[in-house]
This record gives structure tokens, C-alpha cells and sequence, in this order.
């Protein structure tokens, strides 16, 4: 903390309040209105609610095709922050090391970062469009009729391709700023230690990167839960139909198509606690992460 | 790193594999993109018949008139031109907002003796656990509620309300010289004049990157446009992509091409904006979030 203070009594009041009222209004608000209609059944046609406890989450935990959807979520967070986690290390590695047109392909690995993932969906459907989709056709080779929005399996795969490609950017980016901020002395003594430069990588490149990786993780989980909605609007063309989805595009296809305000309340809050669980985790390995560096 | 110890030959191969990895992965980034800008260039009848292929066409003006000046939608009232100022005044409003928000809130913060300042700072900070998409439906109803639905406050304002810019600004205040203000004191500078005249100009990098990140963020949000924004005239470019692509869906012969350069067009401005400022932009990306 700083030592050297003003002690003005009125000025930081003033300072904070604009932040402070509007995280109060949009904020603390909302998330509070969020948890109390979860315990309601909201009238469909708008004329009041009952109290109903824990009604909405008993039949949520009990209804197969949100279980299907917790399910399926489940599965594209793990494939999508694995492989787009994977990839990045790879070329962060690879783009440390080269010397010649470093540079090019550092703004080429990361200018997909500013794409918006609706963008990226957007290229998806075009990509697979039935009749002449590049991607389509390549299928088409092996014998494979891909089918985009109609076929479960084929629109997760779209989903997943398009989130990978649009999240190894910002991987590449923090593996890449870990790498250069490895010590010179720590890699000429890995070099005359260990001569294989696999080994090398192995032994103390990836161990000292593990820090950002933890990181990463969070980050990359969060993602695939949170901000992939654009990509799944998109990709399904905003027809959920019996196409597959992620959670929090349920809570918008149940509350806000749906107007089930009590059943989406209690996604919500089932959202939050899962973001709070991770950023619990998140926490104690920032500690650990420490002990690292 | 490259070995030295290592005999040549070896040397040169394995720097020709990370040349061969780093130009497919560049490829798998780039391809996509290169495909919707071939398609803004053909003739739409083109695309029906053969889909996309290695022809640039001549078709980019017309397509870019189309895009930009003609309206399209139900009401006939969002064009490129209309949607593209909508996604500055996000971008923009939502960045500046942030910034001078989180500046006042963190300088309040770091450089105050509060008496609630513990509570200030942990309601601040809790805003950074939950991010707007878990609690989007209680947001709409409240926004609706004050009656802001289709309004740039009611689009720019809930948006901000979280601390990620305060966060990083308190980070960095804490890291300027405790002495500065001292000096300052003696000099006879109050605590506005401090702020304004030492802060802020040492700051500079700092906000600029702020700006890059957040303007980046803001013009590609997507979900909360898409609540709050039901008539056309205020239409983000980002938030256009859907109806292109259900207009696709729903006509005998699409406008591919305009699609295909309204795609780019919302691509961009912040493609443009990450790439020139790249290294502020990877500073602060990297910086922020620790």
C-alpha cells in the first residue's frame, strides 16, 4: 500500500461512485434478482409468480436434455481446450525458435484474436455450406456426406474446429510472451545439460511454461463454457432445434425465447457457481505460481 | 537456441520442420479469411454454381456499394454504413467508459486513506468473478425496465460494469514510485492536479493498451447486442452476422458476395487495430491478466 496519502474525505467518494452505482444497478442487481427468481415460477403470461423453493432446480437435475446439454458442454470444453491449448504450444515453440521472419508469422498466429467468434461461425456455415462448402467437399472425398445443422455429430464437429481455431491465438500469445521470458542463463545451462532437444523441452522448458498453462486452462475453459455462445448462434444458424448447444446458450434459448424466467434463473445460478468454483481453483494455483517464479 | 554444438546438416533440418509447422499453422489462420474475401470479389451466381475457388473477381465495388449503402433487413433501415458507426460507438464508448471509470475508481483506491475502502474494493473486485453472459437474462429485464432497450446506454453501460480496467489500473498505480507523490506535495499539487498532470501522462502506455484490448472487446460483443438491440438502425456489424447468414438460408439466390464483405468489414477495424499496435496490445494482454 501507498504510504504517501492524500487524505482528502470527499474527492475519492466522488471518484469511486460512478463505478460503484453502476456495478450496483447492472451488477449486484441483476445477479441478486438472478438468484431470487430461481426459487419462483414465473405466470407465462406475466401475472405474478409462486414461490416454488428449489422446484426449478430439482426438475432442471431431473430434465434429460439439459442433463444431455451439461453433458455435452462437458465434452466440448475438454476437446476445445485441450486441442487449441495443444496447437498453440506447438507453434509458440516452434515461432520462439525460428529467427528468420519471426515476426510475420507472430502477427499471422495472432491476428485472429480481434475476429469475433459470430464472425467465426459465420465462416463455419460457409465452409460447410451443403452444396459447395470447401470443407464439405474435402469430406465428400472419403466418402463422407457431411451435414452441417441437420446431423448432431457433424454440427459439434463444426462447433469445435471453429472455437479451437478461433481460441489458439490468444494461447499462442501468452505461451509465446512465456517462452521469451524463459532466462538466457536457464537455456544455455538446459543446452549443456541435456542435448536433445526434445529432451530439453521435456525437462525445463515445459515445467517452467507450466505456470502460464494452469492459467491458460481457466482462461481456456472459461471460453469454451462462456464466450463461444457467437459461435454456437451462429453455427446453428439460431435454430437449436435437436442440434447440440452449451449451457449458457440453453439460459438464452429458455429465457429469452422461451420466457421461462424461474427455469433460466436457476441455469444462472447453476453458471455461477461453476464460475466460482474456477475461480477458486484459479486462485490457488495463482499461489502455487508463485513458488514457481 | 538453435545448438551450435550440433553438426549442420541436422541444424537445417530441423529448422526447415519449425519453418513447415509455423507456415501450416499461419495457413490454418489465414485460409478462412482469404476464402470470405474471395467471395466478396465473384459474381453471386458464381458461388451458387461452384462455391469458392482461387478466382478474384471484379465484383468488390458493387458489392461494397451494396453493402454499405443499400439497406437490407425487415425495415429497410440498417446499412453497412449504419451498422459499421454502431460498432465504433460500442467499441469506443465502451473502451473510453472503462478507462476513465476504472482510472477514477483505482486512483480512489491506491492513493486514498477510505474508511470503507476495503468494502469498496471487494465489491469492485467481485464484479471480476462473473461475467455478464451467467446473468444476462435478470440484465435485460432491468435494462428493460428503465427503459434503455434500443438505446447506446443500454448497450454500452452494463457492459461495463465489471473491474477488469480498475484491476489493471490499481496493479500499475502500485507500482509508481511512492516518491512522485511526495514531490508532488511539496511542489504544492493537489490531488486532482496530480492526477491529472503526473498520472495520467505516466499512464500513457498503460491506457493505450487498456484501449486496445477493450475496444476489441466491445466491437465484437455479440450476445448482449443481440438482447438489447431489436431494431435495425441499431445494428453492430458483429451483431448483423446472424441475420446475413438467416437471409442466406431463406432466399433463392443469396447475396453471397455482400455477405461474404460485410463478414470482412466487421473484421477489420480490429484486425487493423491488434496488428499495428501489436506490441501494446501483447503487453497489456499479458500484463492485465495476471
Amino acid at each position: 500500500m501507498k504510504r504517501a496519502l492524500f487524505s482528502n474525505i470527499w474527492l475519492p467518494v466522488a471518484l469511486l461512485l460512478p463505478q460503484l452505482v453502476i456495478i450496483a444497478v447492472f451488477f449486484y442487481w441483476p445477479a441478486g434478482y438472478a438468484v431470487q427468481s430461481s426459487f419462483y415460477l414465473q405466470d407465462p403470461f406475466g401475472f405474478g409468480s409462486t414461490f416454488v423453493g428449489t422446484g426449478n432446480y430439482e426438475s432442471l437435475f431431473r430434465n434429460n436434455e439439459y442433463l444431455k446439454i451439461a453433458n455435452f458442454t462437458l465434452w466440448f470444453t475438454v476437446i476445445v481446450t485441450f486441442f487449441s491449448l495443444a496447437i498453440a504450444l506447438i507453434l509458440a515453440v516452434k515461432a520462439d525458435r525460428v529467427i528468420r521472419g519471426a515476426k510475420t508469422y507472430r502477427t499471422l498466429l495472432m491476428w485472429v484474436y480481434a475476429v469475433a467468434p459470430p464472425v467465426a461461425g459465420f465462416i463455419a456455415v460457409i465452409m460447410f455450406n451443403q452444396s459447395w462448402g470447401p470443407l464439405t467437399e474435402f469430406f465428400a472425398l472419403f466418402g463422407y456426406r457431411f451435414q452441417v445443422g441437420v446431423n448432431f455429430n457433424d454440427t459439434a464437429f463444426a462447433m469445435i474446429l471453429t472455437s479451437i481455431w478461433k481460441q489458439v491465438p490468444v494461447n499462442f500469445i501468452f505461451f509465446l510472451s512465456g517462452l521469451q521470458s524463459i532466462p538466457r542463463s536457464v537455456r544455455e545451462a538446459a543446452l549443456i545439460d541435456n542435448r536433445s532437444a526434445s529432451g530439453r523441452f521435456w525437462t525445463v522448458t515445459f515445467p517452467l511454461l507450466a505456470p502460464t498453462g494452469f492459467f491458460l486452462l481457466i482462461i481456456n475453459i472459461t471460453y469454451a463454457l462462456f464466450d463461444t455462445f457467437g459461435i454456437v448462434d451462429t453455427v446453428v444458424k439460431g435454430e437449436p432445434g435437436n442440434n447440440p448447444m452449451t449451457l449458457v446458450y440453453k439460459v438464452y434459448v429458455d429465457g429469452f425465447r422461451g420466457n421461462d424466467l424461474g427455469g433460466s434463473s436457476a441455469q444462472s445460478v447453476v453458471l455461477m457457481a461453476l464460475v466460482l468454483a474456477l475461480t477458486f481453483v484459479q486462485f490457488r494455483l495463482v499461489e502455487r505460481r508463485i513458488h514457481y517464479t | 537456441m538453435t545448438a551450435t554444438q550440433k553438426p549442420r546438416k541436422r541444424i537445417r533440418f530441423s529448422t526447415v520442420m519449425d519453418h513447415i509447422v509455423l507456415t501450416l499453422g499461419a495457413l490454418f489462420m489465414l485460409v478462412p479469411m482469404l476464402m470470405v474475401f474471395q467471395l466478396s470479389t465473384v459474381p453471386d451466381a458464381e458461388i451458387i454454381q461452384r462455391g469458392p475457388s482461387l478466382n478474384i473477381g471484379d465484383q468488390l465495388d458493387d458489392n461494397f456499394v451494396k453493402a454499405m449503402f443499400e439497406a437490407s433487413g425487415f425495415s429497410g433501415e440498417n446499412t453497412g454504413v449504419s451498422m459499421l458507426i454502431n460498432s465504433f460507438i460500442l467499441g469506443i464508448g465502451f473502451a473510453v467508459g472503462k478507462i476513465i471509470l476504472g482510472m477514477m475508481a483505482a486512483y480512489a483506491i491506491v492513493y486514498f486513506r477510505l474508511r470503507f475502502a476495503t468494502l469498496a474494493f471487494w465489491a469492485i473486485f467481485t464484479t471480476l468473478l462473473l461475467p455478464l453472459e451467467v446473468r444476462i437474462l435478470p440484465s435485460y429485464e432491468i435494462v428493460q425496465s428503465l427503459g434503455m432497450l434500443n438505446t447506446y446506454q443500454g448497450l454500452i453501460i452494463p457492459l461495463i460494469a465489471s473491474a477488469t480496467a480498475t484491476f489493471f489500473f490499481r496493479q500499475f498505480f502500485l507500482s509508481v514510485p511512492e516518491e512522485l507523490v511526495a514531490a508532488a506535495r511539496i511542489d504544492g499539487a493537489g490531488p486532482v492536479k496530480f492526477f491529472i498532470d503526473i498520472l495520467v501522462p505516466l499512464s500513457r502506455t498503460m491506457i493505450a493498451a487498456m484501449f486496445i484490448i477493450m475496444f476489441v472487446y466491445g466491437w465484437n460483443q455479440y450476445l448482449w447486442p443481440t438482447m438489447i438491440t431489436t431494431e435495425e438502425d441499431m445494428y453492430t456489424l458483429v451483431r448483423g452476422i446472424k441475420q446475413i447468414i438467416q437471409v442466406f438460408e431463406g432466399t433463392n439466390l443469396p447475396e453471397y458476395g455482400r455477405g461474404n464483405l460485410l463478414a470482412l468489414i466487421a473484421v477489420i477495424p480490429p484486425v487493423l487495430i491488434v496488428v499495428f499496435f501489436q506490441s501494446w496490445f501483447v503487453k497489456g494482454l499479458t500484463e492485465s491478466d495476471k
